[in-house]
């Protein structure tokens, strides 16, 4: 039972991860490959925030604000960058926080990372903080969704999508598509933000090996398996990815393979990637093609 | 309304507009013609801030719009299509519509969750206004479709109708009959009379001369980047520049 809600906990931080990315990749068709460092921003901003005698919650702000300010001094020299630069671009930024994160020892402590992050007294720690925590989770998720949902169910979410399906149409009717765009990175950053605070808090020990390329992968992952562009898609992809991830830890493999067995993981990510690309692009919920704005 | 002055353009040796001048004044339908590769999408592109100009200046209206990004020139009034069709193939063919409308209040974030109920209002008469340009189009009965799904000449009307949610002041078309079937020409036809007849202008590049010649009251002739010749249907028509560039020269001019 324990071990169900760490599952739920991971997957719905996981899910606002893959939301937050969906905003900037599904609906706006950014292909940003360095989503990770705005997760590692927020994880380590709050950490180190809170170690420092800050109160929670003022942490959490703080670190969703900074992630947010970072996607915009990512987006505003990046998005004269077309199509695939803007990739390469965020690949190489996600590298640069990464580097940061390692090397600014007298911040960040290096590859010591930073053990005993606080959580709120009210949550505790040890096995009775679970369900606690599980709900923390799932409202910070639900809020996200509530917010997402809003924001792409609307005139914005629209001209997001006439960006994404052709910029200069966009231009020719008016739109700026630099700070359209921008709002969407900065918003997707913040999000993601709050992803990696919620797992700094929840893990209580960060180092900068957690916030790799090979997260970034994963996240992708749950975006383009769930189905870009809509509301529910990342949401499924995160809980699908992540359960699978958790059941292959029970494929019994001799110990004397563990250590060749387990750089497949990551193959077999990238297999599955390649796979829906080429059979099911529009992933496991399809984009709708009507369009509609919620009143509510 | 518009006033172009000495523009040129050159992309490394080659001069793809070279000091070209004219003005577009209260002229209802205006065409520019000239054989291929003579600078015509490349003036339009100028004109409308997708490509910047090496010389010259170009005034909407009194303001000077050369440097301006592509957006303000299209919030000032220009509106243009392309030439090759560039509807929003997901987005359905009223969103396609609904998506050109100006200054919408919902575009910023703000508004979204403070203004819900002037969101939604605007968002409800744009969508009415969307529909009677579709209407208007006959294109109403697919207006669930995604665009990408519709013919090709359905295509360009949508494109048609996207400027005109615009609230254009000068449409500017790129080759708007090309490719499209005679019935569908005479439709547009109808459709761009009457918005001249709305005191809407129209620039239109177009290779189908009866049609230039039935549309347009003023023509301007483009040859190898330069404009060679401006004036009515009948004089271009009779003008032995605009032959030659077109035919090339007469036999016995050829043969000396």
């Amino acid at each position: 039972m324990d071990y169900l809600y760490h599952i739920l906990i991971i997957s719905l931080i996981y899910s606002i991860f893959a939301q937050s990315l969906n905003l900037e990749l599904g609906f706006t068709g950014l292909y940003n490959f360095g989503h990770i460092a705005f997760f590692g921003i927020g994880a380590y901003t709050s950490a180190l925030l809170s170690l420092n005698g800050v109160p929670i919650p003022l942490a959490v702000i703080g670190a969703i604000t900074l992630a947010g300010v970072a996607g915009a001094l990512l987006a505003i020299p990046t998005l004269r960058l077309s199509g695939d630069y803007f990739g390469i671009a965020t690949l190489v930024f996600a590298e640069m926080i990464h580097l940061v994160f390692l090397n600014e020892r007298d911040i960040t402590r290096g590859p010591m990372g930073l053990p005993n992050i606080p959580r709120p007294e009210w949550i505790g720690s040890g096995i009775s903080s679970l369900p606690p925590f599980l709900i923390v989770t799932f409202a910070a998720a639900a809020v996200t969704f509530i917010l997402l949902r809003r924001i792409t169910n609307s005139p914005y979410g629209r001209s997001l999508k006439v960006i994404r399906e052709d910029e200069f149409v966009a231009q020719a009717l008016g739109k700026n598509t630099s700070l359209i765009k921008t709002k969407a990175i900065v918003t997707g950053s913040a999000f993601a933000g709050l992803a990696g605070v919620i797992w700094a808090h929840y893990i209580t020990y960060i180092s900068p090996s957690d916030f790799t390329l090979q997260e970034t992968i994963l996240v992708l992952l749950c975006v383009v398996l769930g189905g870009k562009g809509t509301h529910f898609g990342p949401v499924v992809g995160a809980f699908v990815i992540i359960f699978f991830a958790e059941f292959i830890r029970f494929i019994p493999i001799p110990s004397e393979y563990i250590r060749f067995v387990a750089p497949l993981q990551g193959m077999v990510y990238g297999f599955i990637l390649v796979i829906m690309m080429l059979k099911r692009p529009q992933g496991l919920i399809p984009e709708s093609r009507k369009f509609t704005t919620t009143n509510a | 309304m518009l006033k172009i002055e000495n523009v040129s353009k050159s992309f490394g040796a080659l001069t793809a507009v070279n000091d070209v001048s004219f003005r577009l004044g209260d002229t209802g339908i205006s065409g520019l013609i000239g054989p291929n590769g003579s600078g015509k999408t490349t003036l339009f592109h100028l004109i409308t801030g997708f490509y910047k100009l090496d010389t010259g200046n170009i005034h909407f209206l009194g303001q000077r719009i050369n440097g301006l990004p592509p957006h303000i020139i299209s919030r000032k009034g220009i509106v243009r299509t392309f030439q090759q069709t560039r509807v929003l193939p997901f987005l359905s063919s009223l969103d396609n519509l609904i998506a050109a409308a100006p200054d919408q209040l919902g575009e910023n974030l703000l508004p979204l969750f403070f203004q819900p109920s002037k969101v939604a209002l605007q968002e409800t008469r744009n969508s009415e206004k969307a529909e009677s340009v579709l209407e208007t189009l006959g294109l109403l009965k697919l207006k669930d479709s995604p665009a990408g799904d519709l013919s090709y000449g359905q295509q360009k009307l949508l494109e048609i109708g996207r400027v005109l949610m615009a609230e254009p002041k000068l449409i500017i078309l790129d080759e708007p009959t090309a490719g499209i079937n005679p019935t569908l020409i005479r439709h547009l036809v109808t459709i761009l009379k009457s918005l001249r007849d709305q005191s809407i202008k129209i620039f239109l590049i177009e290779h189908n001369m009866p049609l230039v010649a039935e549309l347009c009251e003023k023509i301007f002739v483009m040859d190898s980047g330069s404009l060679i010749f401006s004036g009515t249907p009948n004089e271009v028509q009779n003008n032995s520049r605009v032959i030659e560039a077109y035919l090339g020269r007469t036999a016995d001019a050829a043969n000396t």
